[in-house]
């Protein structure tokens, strides 16, 4: 079935490695989130595993066949790419029909496959039009469908909804882990969002600079993270980072709070600070506090505690939830 | 903001507008006008514009002295065969160097339009010599590879153009589900590259028309396409300023025609990618 072995996998572009060398395994039906800053290689390694790149060094096993060799074609795997990449002169219908017609099937068997993926999708009103009359969600649907018609070994997402508006994106984020669920097929998800890699990943592979930082659960990477780089990156509002005394107090170089880890209070607390700018969503507030000696801290507070800009408060760590890390950046457990 | 154009003004360019014009179909006009005069009319000083005695002799006199179907059948088979061969050759050269470019690209680009430079002339003896060797002068064969040769720096050039503006991204695609690099080719690359390639085509046509140095230069009698024909009627002695008119209208006429009813596609061809 569809597990996916990297094994010393690098790519060099002239004189720079964006890839130094990555080993990591994909499991037969899991959903594995690539996630990482603009240029830290995701994209690139997603290409790699689909054949679009040529490895520089390296062997990429899809379902224990090195495929390292291999043109995209014969790989097994399908695509949707960020900008949809559909046949904009063909039908949705013979959009979605074109895998299967490269693979020489029937015409009674295409015809069937691309109602049923019509069907799974909500797109069977749409058959008959050309990818420029539908909305961006509707496209994003259809290059789905190009992908699932086909029944491959796993699915590479690249960045698939960034394209399209904040609402729709979180539709289709579900829409997609509901897909996987109902298919059960690996698939590869490359995004910059941290929200979807943790709201939808069985698995998230953190990247910098062609680096593996981190490799786990979305709750093991927020409760665990084994480095600087993956507890600030994981995490939104971002983890508050806070060096010297109060580090030094917890026996580490640098200590790090969520913004929802932090306690506050008017009255008294661990660190004194006044209120900068307040964040209301309603549900929740973010408060962004300057606090003495310190710096900017964050917090995130119910959206009944009732502070504005220039009050005073007190912050306190939850002393359970604190991160600390060493000198080079490193957990200290 | 919109600019605020007085009437006075807009009069102005609009005549000097429809005078450089005027100007550029002026020779065309006199050939057709001319056509239509006796050989006595053609030469008269001062010229006659409009006022003569209508004739459509010349026609039939040229039509009985040389076989005008004749030179028109060899026109289209060089020109639509020369066109039709470059893109075939083109297609994959232009994929070639806009979706899998190396560092060498531009100067090959930059190689193949230098080649446009070189004034023919220059290696008329050489290729007049290889074609009486390998007895392809006065054939129709020879023309259209001698047209596909000189055509084709500017044919890939084109492809090349147009190709570059459909992003890779869905050529990836088609390589994703299973397209080889043929059926790629074809099924996806080409049908959203037809208006390019239709312009290309339509452009192309027109200069192996009425390219007249290569099809004067090597063809004499069987393959001779109508340059051929009009540059008979161009005689050192006599009068024949009619009937070369009347040649040379029923040479321009064909493509002309054709022209005409593809010029929006020409257009859009022309400005291709100037403004997105």
């Amino acid at each position: 079935m569809g597990s996916i072995t990297l094994k010393n996998v690098s790519k060099v572009f002239g004189a720079h490695a964006v890839i130094p060398s990555i080993d990591l395994d994909i499991h037969d039906g899991e959903f594995v989130v690539f996630v990482g800053p603009s240029g830290c290689g995701k994209s690139t390694l997603l290409r790699l595993i689909a054949g679009l790149e040529d490895v520089s060094d390296g062997e990429i096993i899809i379902d224990g066949k090195n495929t390292t060799d291999l043109p995209p074609a014969k790989r097994g795997l399908s695509m949707v790419f960020q900008s949809y990449a559909l046949y904009p002169h063909m039908s949705v219908r013979s959009n979605i029909a074109f895998p299967l017609k490269m693979a020489g099937e029937d015409k009674a068997v295409i015809d069937k496959k691309v109602e049923d993926a019509a069907r799974v999708l909500n797109l069977t009103d749409y058959l008959d039009r050309k990818p420029r009359q539908l909305s961006g969600g509707q496209r994003q649907r259809v290059a789905i469908g190009r992908a699932i018609v086909r029944q491959p070994e796993a699915f590479l997402f690249d960045e698939p909804l960034s394209n399209l508006d904040a609402a729709l994106r979180v539709n289709m984020r579900l829409e997609i882990s509901q897909l996987h669920q109902q298919l059960k097929t690996t698939m590869i998800y490359v995004t910059h969002d941290q929200v979807e890699a943790m709201t939808m990943a069985d698995k998230i592979v953190v990247l910098n600079r062609g680096r593996i930082e981190q490799v786990g659960s979305p709750l093991d990477l927020y409760h665990k993270p084994d480095n600087l780089f993956v507890a600030g990156f994981i995490g939104s509002p971002k983890m508050n980072f806070i060096s010297g005394a109060s580090a030094a107090a917890h026996q580490a170089h640098t200590i790090g709070v969520r913004p929802e880890h932090l306690v506050l209070s008017k009255d008294q607390g661990s660190w004194r600070g006044t209120v900068g700018v307040a964040e209301h969503l309603g549900s929740d507030t973010f408060l962004h506090v300057n606090a003495d000696g310190i710096g900017t801290l964050t917090a995130r507070v119910s959206g009944d505690f009732a502070v504005t800009h220039g009050d005073q408060v007190f912050l306190t760590p939850d002393p359970q939830r604190v991160h600390r890390f060493d000198e080079k950046g490193m957990a200290i457990r | 903001m919109a600019r605020n154009v007085s009437t006075q003004r807009k009069l102005l360019t609009t005549v000097v507008a429809w005078t450089i014009a005027i100007l550029i179909f002026f020779p065309i006009l006199w050939t057709f006008l001319t056509s239509f005069k006796t050989e006595a009319q053609a030469i008269a000083s001062p010229p006659v514009f409009l006022f003569f005695d209508w004739t459509t002799e010349n026609y039939f006199e040229v039509q009985s002295r040389s076989d005008y179907f004749k030179h028109f059948m060899n026109s289209v088979v060089v020109s639509f065969g020369s066109t039709l061969l470059g893109l075939v050759i083109a297609i994959p050269s232009a994929w070639a160097m806009a979706f899998a470019p190396t560092k060498r690209t531009k100067d090959v680009l930059m190689w193949m339009l230098s080649t446009k430079m070189m004034p023919p002339v220059g290696v008329l003896v050489p290729m007049y010599l290889i074609f009486r060797n390998t007895g392809l002068l006065d054939t129709r064969t020879g023309l259209v590879i001698v047209l596909t040769l000189i055509n084709l720096p500017i044919i890939i050039w084109m492809l090349y153009t147009y190709f570059k503006e459909i992003p890779g991204e869905i050529l990836e695609a088609a390589r994703m589900d299973g397209a080889s690099l043929a059926k790629e080719i074809v099924y996806v690359l080409t049908p959203m590259a037809i208006p390019g390639i239709a312009s290309t085509l339509l452009l192309n046509i027109i200069l192996a028309w009425n390219e007249a140095f290569w099809t004067l230069n090597l063809s004499a009698a069987k393959a001779a396409p109508l340059t051929a024909f009009i540059a008979s009627y161009s005689s050192p002695e006599g009068l024949f300023y009619a009937k070369l008119s009347a040649a040379s209208t029923m040479a321009i006429a064909p493509i002309l025609i054709l022209g005409w009813f593809s010029q929006k596609q020409l257009v859009r061809g022309l400005t291709f990618g100037a403004v997105k």
